[in-house]
This record gives C-alpha cells, sequence and structure tokens, in this order.
C-alpha cells in the first residue's frame, strides 16, 4: 500500500532518522508559532495605531516590544470563571480544540526547500480540513458559554465558515490546477512566476475568503464588540481566554502564511535565504491583513452573506474558468495576469454599481 | 445606472496616508502640549507686597475657596496675616483675579499640573502662593502682563518653551 507520507522528507545531509525529524520540526514549529503569535499581537497594535495616526503601546521594553509579554501576565493571573449553567466540559475543550488544530496547518508549510514536518501528498486537503477545525472550536466555546451574545457569535461563526469555505476551496482549485500537485511544497516548486501574478483573481478571491475564515475585521461579526459584545469568548477569562486570544492570532499567522506559500512563491526568493524570504512574505501578507482591518467598517450578517454568495462565489468560478482555460491551452503567463486583472477591475468596478445600498433594496 | 464606487480603495488610501503622517498623539509625561500663556490654569499667584487686604478676592469667590486673616498693624493700616487657598475646592474661574482692585497682586497662572496624593497639599497659604519655577503670571484679566508674553497662534508645537 503506498502512504500518503513521503518520508523520510528530512535533507540528505540530516542527521538521524524521521523521529529525529519529526521531533525537531516539531519543536520548531512550536516555537515559531508562538514567537509569531506574540509578534503579531504587538506588530498589529503597532501598525493599527499607525493607520489611525497615534503610536500604540510603545511603553513595556523597547518600542513597547514586551506589551504581548505584560498582556499575558495579566490575562494568566486573572481569576478563571465559569458560568454557573454552562457545559463545563465543552468550555474546557473548546480553546483546545482550536488552538491545536490551527498549529497543526503548519505541519504541511514548508519553510525552505525540504523544511517541512510531513510533505503530505494531499497537504492543501490537510489545511482545508484543519483550517476548518477552529470553527468547530469557537462554536463549542459559544455553545458552552451558556449566553444569548456567545451563542449568536458561535452561530454566526458556523454561518460564515458554510459560505465563505466555497469561494476558498473553489480559489485552492485553480492554484492545483496550475501547480499539478496537491502538496504544498509541490505547489511552492511550480511558483517559478508567483501565483498571485498568474492568477489574481484567485488571490483576491483567497484572501477576502481567509479574512472570513480567520474572522478579521471586515468580517469579524462573531465577536462584534459594539452589538454582540465579544460573541464566543464573552464568557471567558483567565488562561482560557488567552488561548483563544493566541488562537486568533494564529489562525492570521496560518493565512498568512498560505496566501504567501500558495501565492507568492513561499519561500523561494532572490539572494536573501530561503527562510527570511519567507518570513517577509509572511509579514507583507499580515501587513495587509491589518491594513484592511484599519480600514473598512464591520460588515453585518446579511451583508456578509450576500457578498459571498452574489459577489465572491461567481468571482471564484470565474478565476476557476480562467485558469482552467489558461493551463489547458497552455497559454503564456502575460495572457493570464492580464486576463484575470481585466475581470477583476470590470467585475468589482460592475459589482460596485450593483451592490452600492443593497441595489433598490434599501430606503434611505 | 451610477458610476462605479471606488469608496474601498479610496479608505485605504487614506489609512495608508497616516503611516506617512506624524502621529497626532503626545506622549504626556516626555513630552506636553504648549498650552495658551493667557490661560486661567490651576495656580492662583499672589504677591504679598502689594496686596492692601481688602478681601475682595474672598468674597469673589463663588466655592469659598480662599480664606484671609485680616488685621491692622501699628500704623493703622490693614495687613494680611494668613493668604489661604483651598485648590481643592477652587474651580479655577478666575473671579478673584477680576475683583481684585490693585494691579499687581492677584495673578493666575497658566499651569495645569496640580496632582497630589493627599487632599491637604491642595491647600496652599501665603508664601506657597509665590511665582516659581513653571508658575508663571498668565496674561488673564492683567493686560500689562498680556503684553509682555510671546504671540501664540497655534498651541500644538511638542516640547517647546515659546511658541510663536
Amino acid at each position: 500500500m503506498r502512504s500518503f507520507i513521503n518520508y523520510p522528507p528530512a535533507p540528505p545531509d540530516w542527521p538521524g532518522g524521521y523521529w529525529w525529524h519529526w521531533l525537531v520540526f516539531t519543536l520548531i514549529i512550536i516555537a515559531f508559532v508562538m514567537t509569531m503569535a506574540l509578534i503579531f499581537i504587538w506588530y498589529e497594535r503597532r501598525l493599527v495605531g499607525r493607520f489611525q495616526s497615534r503610536l500604540g503601546p510603545n511603553r513595556a521594553g523597547p518600542f513597547g516590544f514586551f506589551q504581548p509579554v505584560a498582556d499575558a501576565i495579566k490575562i494568566l493571573t486573572k481569576e478563571d470563571i465559569i458560568t454557573s449553567r454552562g457545559d463545563r466540559v465543552i468550555f474546557w475543550i473548546a480553546p483546545i480544540v482550536g488552538f491545536v488544530s490551527v498549529v497543526m496547518i503548519f505541519a504541511v508549510v514548508p519553510f525552505w526547500e525540504g523544511a517541512v514536518l510531513v510533505d503530505l501528498d494531499a497537504g492543501l486537503l490537510f489545511v482545508l480540513a484543519m483550517g476548518v477545525i477552529p470553527s468547530i472550536g469557537i462554536f463549542m466555546a459559544g455553545w458552552a458559554s451558556n449566553n444569548k451574545y456567545a451563542l449568536i457569535g458561535a452561530i454566526r461563526e458556523v454561518a460564515l465558515l458554510i459560505s465563505y469555505e466555497i469561494p476558498m476551496g473553489l480559489a485552492l482549485v485553480g492554484v492545483i490546477l496550475m501547480a499539478n500537485s496537491l502538496s504544498l511544497e509541490g505547489i511552492v516548486q511550480a511558483q517559478e512566476i508567483p501565483f498571485f501574478v498568474l492568477q489574481p483573481l484567485g488571490f483576491f478571491v483567497f484572501l477576502v475568503a481567509s479574512l472570513a475564515e480567520i474572522n478579521r475585521t471586515p468580517f469579524d461579526l462573531i465577536e462584534a464588540d459594539s452589538e454582540i459584545v465579544a460573541g464566543y469568548n464573552i464568557e471567558y477569562s483567565g488562561a482560557k481566554f488567552a488561548v483563544l486570544y493566541l488562537t486568533e492570532y494564529v489562525e492570521a499567522l496560518a493565512a498568512s502564511v498560505l496566501l504567501s506559500t500558495l501565492f507568492l512563491g513561499g519561500w523561494r526568493g532572490p539572494i536573501l535565504p530561503p527562510v527570511i524570504w519567507f518570513l517577509i512574505k509572511v509579514m507583507a501578507m499580515f501587513t495587509l491583513i491589518v491594513w484592511i482591518r484599519s480600514t473598512l467598517p464591520r460588515l453585518r450578517i446579511d451583508q456578509m452573506m450576500s457578498f459571498n454568495w452574489k459577489f465572491l462565489l461567481p468571482l471564484a468560478l470565474i478565476n476557476l474558468a480562467v485558469v482552467t482555460l489558461v493551463v489547458f491551452s497552455s497559454l503564456p503567463g502575460w495572457v493570464a495576469f492580464i486576463s484575470g486583472s481585466l475581470v477583476l477591475i470590470i467585475y468589482l468596478a460592475l459589482w460596485s454599481v450593483i451592490f452600492r445600498r443593497g441595489g433598490k433594496f434599501v430606503q434611505t | 445606472m451610477s458610476r462605479p464606487n471606488f469608496g474601498i480603495p479610496k479608505g485605504l488610501l487614506v489609512t495608508l496616508k497616516n503611516i506617512i503622517r506624524h502621529p497626532v498623539t503626545v506622549q504626556y509625561p516626555d513630552e506636553r502640549l504648549v498650552i495658551s500663556r493667557r490661560a486661567r490654569g490651576t495656580d492662583i499667584i499672589w504677591n504679598k507686597n502689594t496686596c492692601i487686604a481688602c478681601r475682595a478676592c474672598e468674597r469673589a469667590c463663588p466655592t469659598k475657596a480662599i480664606s484671609i486673616d485680616v488685621s491692622r498693624g501699628e500704623d493703622k493700616k490693614l495687613k494680611v496675616d494668613r493668604f489661604q487657598i483651598d485648590f481643592g475646592t477652587c474651580i479655577a474661574c478666575g473671579l478673584c483675579v477680576e475683583s481684585c482692585p490693585v494691579e499687581d497682586a492677584l495673578y493666575m497662572s497658566y499651569s495645569y499640573e496640580r496632582a497630589v496624593y493627599r487632599r491637604e497639599d491642595l491647600i496652599s497659604s501665603d508664601d506657597e502662593l509665590l511665582p516659581g519655577e513653571g508658575k508663571q503670571p498668565s496674561g488673564y484679566a492683567h493686560p500689562e502682563v498680556e503684553k509682555t508674553l510671546t504671540l501664540q497662534t497655534l498651541l500644538l508645537d511638542k516640547d517647546r518653551e515659546d511658541s510663536q
């Protein structure tokens, strides 16, 4: 029987066998995820500050770099409260479910050529599957809190997941078609030209859909502070809240990592070492996400649904058609770039007219 | 049919411009705005030598923050034994300065940092009311002081003694 895992995936000069590889890369991934999550928390707060013409936290340590550490200490020393009628077991498990599954995404992400924990043949399927499980964690959190706001947030999360998974998957199909591989390593190898040039439509769709998946601001209505207070995590405090909070940033990290791996060429790049290129691309993608967050207001749930089904899904289908045409007629790359960009611009202009104030259905 | 809407790119450009701009926030204890030299601050400056002990300021004070003990000296002139202002009740209205019949006895100051640890520390009397560092007479109700002050227009300069 042929295994799904191509082992040994270790670099040829790596000492020891598969288990050493497994141990070292697990440690590296956990260290990477935790450090980057803390850096992201700091970076986002500073950057949102600059986008809003203020400074952001700058007191704790140089440039406020230890602010997330101070916050973590504060949160961890807080009292841990469980609602009296909440479902205790699920309440406990929920943050862990979300965090563990989102960290598992990084198992298939290549940091370098061959520097990957497991180079799964079905890597993208694994990513899709693992990217969905945090939503189950969020739903569990909202359900177990026994709080109406938490439940509304949780139900919104499920609605969001069901709708945005479709354009996301369709955008990934475009990537798979072009790379002719489901493994992330293979996709990176296939990107002589980064895919965001070859399929700008797919990049756009994946960016928006992943923003919705990780609940960043235009779609953060599962924790909408102004309407349902904090959504699913309203009853959480102490260490469990810290884990939920961390999960959000690890999800953002996962989205940035996937965007840079699937569309920006992952570790590929001239002169600098591949890891540096990888980190640069991840930071660039996160900067884009923060930029969008600091600019756009939150959507209503009905706006979000109509945005997905009427705008994003057709766009994903058009992207799939364009990519299929380009791949199967082996057209040169510039045709793909120009056709994709043209379609994107025309589509955006057209839909901005159609969707103005909800068409003719909204009275002023 | 209306024109295409470019609200989102416009918004993105607005936030991008903020990155290039200097932040508008003031890091207060490290840097502070230059405030108006003509303001009614939270300090009052009293000149012991020119005060004629008429108690006009005490009567003018709407919150009874000022209390003055007056006695007649050997030369039959009134003199002030104790001049006390409770800045815990002072509302910095400036009526005492306006009511003062002497030209150079009572001034507002433009300083504004009056936080202390105990309420009793807010009560100052006699020599504590003399001008000092960071406690200079403001131009409020004193045209002769106002003339000597620098011209101020924008009060947004940080960390600068004189703003022109």
